[in-house]
């Protein structure tokens, strides 16, 4: 009874993932194609291996700087986010003071808003301040959603430690921001990972504002992947190529927090 | 439940956020209510026209149409990621050498970008070239998501579950695994039938997380842009364009500054008021 049970479950489980696996596993197929090949008809593996499709990625300065472009501004928008969030996510989780619940909300509004309705503001906001096409106009402009889901699941976290560790060290003759940073956050690190895995995706994902508020120097991938529509048609096999290398660095990331998913999602609110 | 004390002084932990999200919020929002009572024809001819705007926005009817789609979108969005992502995470094993395994490949789909999701499927839906299509041909339906627009919302659709249910499971496994054995085994003595442990154990025990989960997932499928938009362009017709779409068509697209602002700011207000009424009858819900 038990065992048939067992069974069962993992048979939808299997089910499942296979489910989710065959779209990507597609696409791996396919980047490893000839243009010939993927146009000639299905075949479930390749028939002529070939590497072309990479090669013209790493050589060609237009496509791999996309993926260093869209690195470097989602690594700047991580960074920011968690530096501004992780003092602001203490005070909610620690303190009462004026206005809290509101500004709290207002917060997370933000997080509501579609950012198709800032396109055109924020091209002229950055224009006019001299950010457009630059790195830090994209990562600043990710904050509007990242930041307040930092606050947010940050503040999970540190409300499950208990207020007595602060007021001890507090005794012990800790200044605030020495007590922050060689005691409280060293306990909530499972937090600050997660928030900054949930930082990297949201901004890794991205593709709206990163490609409207850039045209040269900062262009991210996503954007570039365009190139592969010409007159003659569409290169499947480079755009299958591409798709391989933006997934990339985020399973190089899930793989560094594997040992965190699994409690980390529950967002220290349990 | 932590007991807060009275500190004012806390305000100065919060100004570089308040600052921060007002230089990339409030300044563009203000543009926007800005930009949403004027006729702009250049940068210096303006004319200021009230609320014309917003009567005009309101009696679109393309803006009806795309809100149609978009709010039957997000519901079954809804109505089938969370269902789904509560099975399978019970049915991911507790502990094991697997555990691992199952979790970053339940991962992976959301980390690839949106619009790579969009490629991906392009590649995997087309009848000629793509496995998906060519199993469904193979299978007997008359399948093609480029022609018909029941096809297209369904490929759209699909594509949403396969991108974000793992979000859902990932929630849902990380609260069942917050619940104690003791539970189970005393449901165990009690004779409680599958159901009742579900019911009376996990499904309280998911309460918050799954909070969290329908309000993340209803945002973003609201505001879904990039996905439909590499995989139908919004078409065939307008099947698939939804509120974002429409939208940059009308601000990027043909420029209509004033039209466009209005209907951001209508737009923003109903995702505002629907989260607040989510949220408040979830947490009502929940202190019952």
């Amino acid at each position: 009874m038990q065992e048939s049970g067992f069974k069962k479950r993992y048979i939808l489980l299997g089910l499942y993932l296979l489910a989710v696996m065959l779209p990507l596993y597609w696409l791996l197929n396919m980047s490893f194609k000839t243009n010939q090949e993927i146009l000639s008809g299905l075949t479930f593996f390749p028939q002529t291996f070939t590497l072309d499709n990479y090669r013209l990625i790493f050589t060609d300065a237009a496509w791999y700087s996309g993926y260093i472009n869209s690195i470097i501004y989602v690594v700047m928008n991580t960074a920011i986010s968690l530096a501004v969030a992780l003092p602001a996510a203490y005070a909610f989780s620690r303190y009462r003071f004026l206005g809290d619940r509101h500004l709290f909300f207002w917060l997370l509004s933000n997080r509501m808003a579609p950012p198709a309705v800032f396109l055109l503001p924020f091209v002229q906001l950055y224009s006019s301040v001299g950010l457009f096409d630059t790195h830090l106009a994209v990562a600043l402009a990710h904050c509007l959603f990242n930041v307040p889901l930092a606050v947010w699941i940050l503040e999970g976290f540190m409300s499950g430690v208990p207020k007595e560790i602060d007021e001890t060290a507090y005794l012990d003759g800790y200044t605030w921001p020495r007590f922050f940073t060689t005691i409280f956050m060293p306990l909530i690190k499972t937090g600050i990972g997660v928030t900054a895995f949930f930082c990297f995706m949201f901004s890794w994902i991205e593709l709206l504002l990163a490609r409207t508020l850039t045209t040269v120097e900062a262009k991210p991938i996503a954007a570039i992947m365009t190139r592969t529509v010409s007159a003659s048609g569409i290169d499947w096999g480079v755009l299958a190529a591409a798709g391989v290398l933006t997934i990339i660095p985020g399973a190089l990331v899930i793989w560094f927090v594997r040992k965190h998913i699994a409690k980390g999602f529950a967002l220290g609110r349990l | 439940m932590i007991n807060k004390t009275d500190n004012n002084r806390a305000w100065l932990l919060v100004v570089p956020v308040v600052v921060l999200v007002a230089f990339s919020a409030i300044i563009p929002l203000m543009t926007v209510v800005n930009y949403s009572v004027q006729d702009i024809f250049d940068p210096q001819t303006r004319i200021f026209v009230g609320t014309e705007w917003f009567r005009e926005a309101l009696l679109d009817e393309r803006l009806h149409g795309a809100l149609g789609r978009q709010v039957l979108f997000s519901l079954m969005v809804l109505l089938i990621e969370v269902p789904l992502g509560i099975a399978i995470a019970l049915c991911l094993p507790r502990r094991g050498p697997w555990v691992s395994f199952c979790l970053i490949l339940l991962a992976l789909p959301m980390l690839v970008p949106f619009n790579v999701v969009g490629t991906i499927w392009q590649i995997f839906a087309r009848a000629d070239i793509g496995l998906g299509g060519w199993l469904m041909t193979e299978l007997g339906f008359d399948y093609n998501y480029t022609a018909s627009p029941l096809d297209a919302w369904l490929t759209v659709l699909v594509m949403d579950v396969w991108h974000w249910t793992s979000l859902i499971v990932l929630l849902c496994y990380a609260g069942l695994l917050s619940i104690p054995g003791a539970y189970y085994q005393a449901a165990q003595i009690d004779g409680a039938s599958r159901w009742a442990i579900f019911r009376y154990i996990q499904l309280p025990k998911l309460t918050n997380v799954l909070v969290i989960g329908v309000l993340l997932r209803f945002m973003d499928s609201f505001m879904i842009y990039a996905e439909p938009f590499v995989l139908t362009g919004g078409g065939p017709g307008n099947a698939t364009t939804f509120l974002s779409q429409q939208l940059t068509t009308l601000a990027v697209g043909q420029f209509d500054l004033g039209p466009a602002a209005a209907f951001s700011l209508i737009y923003f207000l109903i995702i505002l008021l629907i989260c607040w009424l989510f949220y408040t009858a979830i947490t009502h819900l929940s202190t019952r």
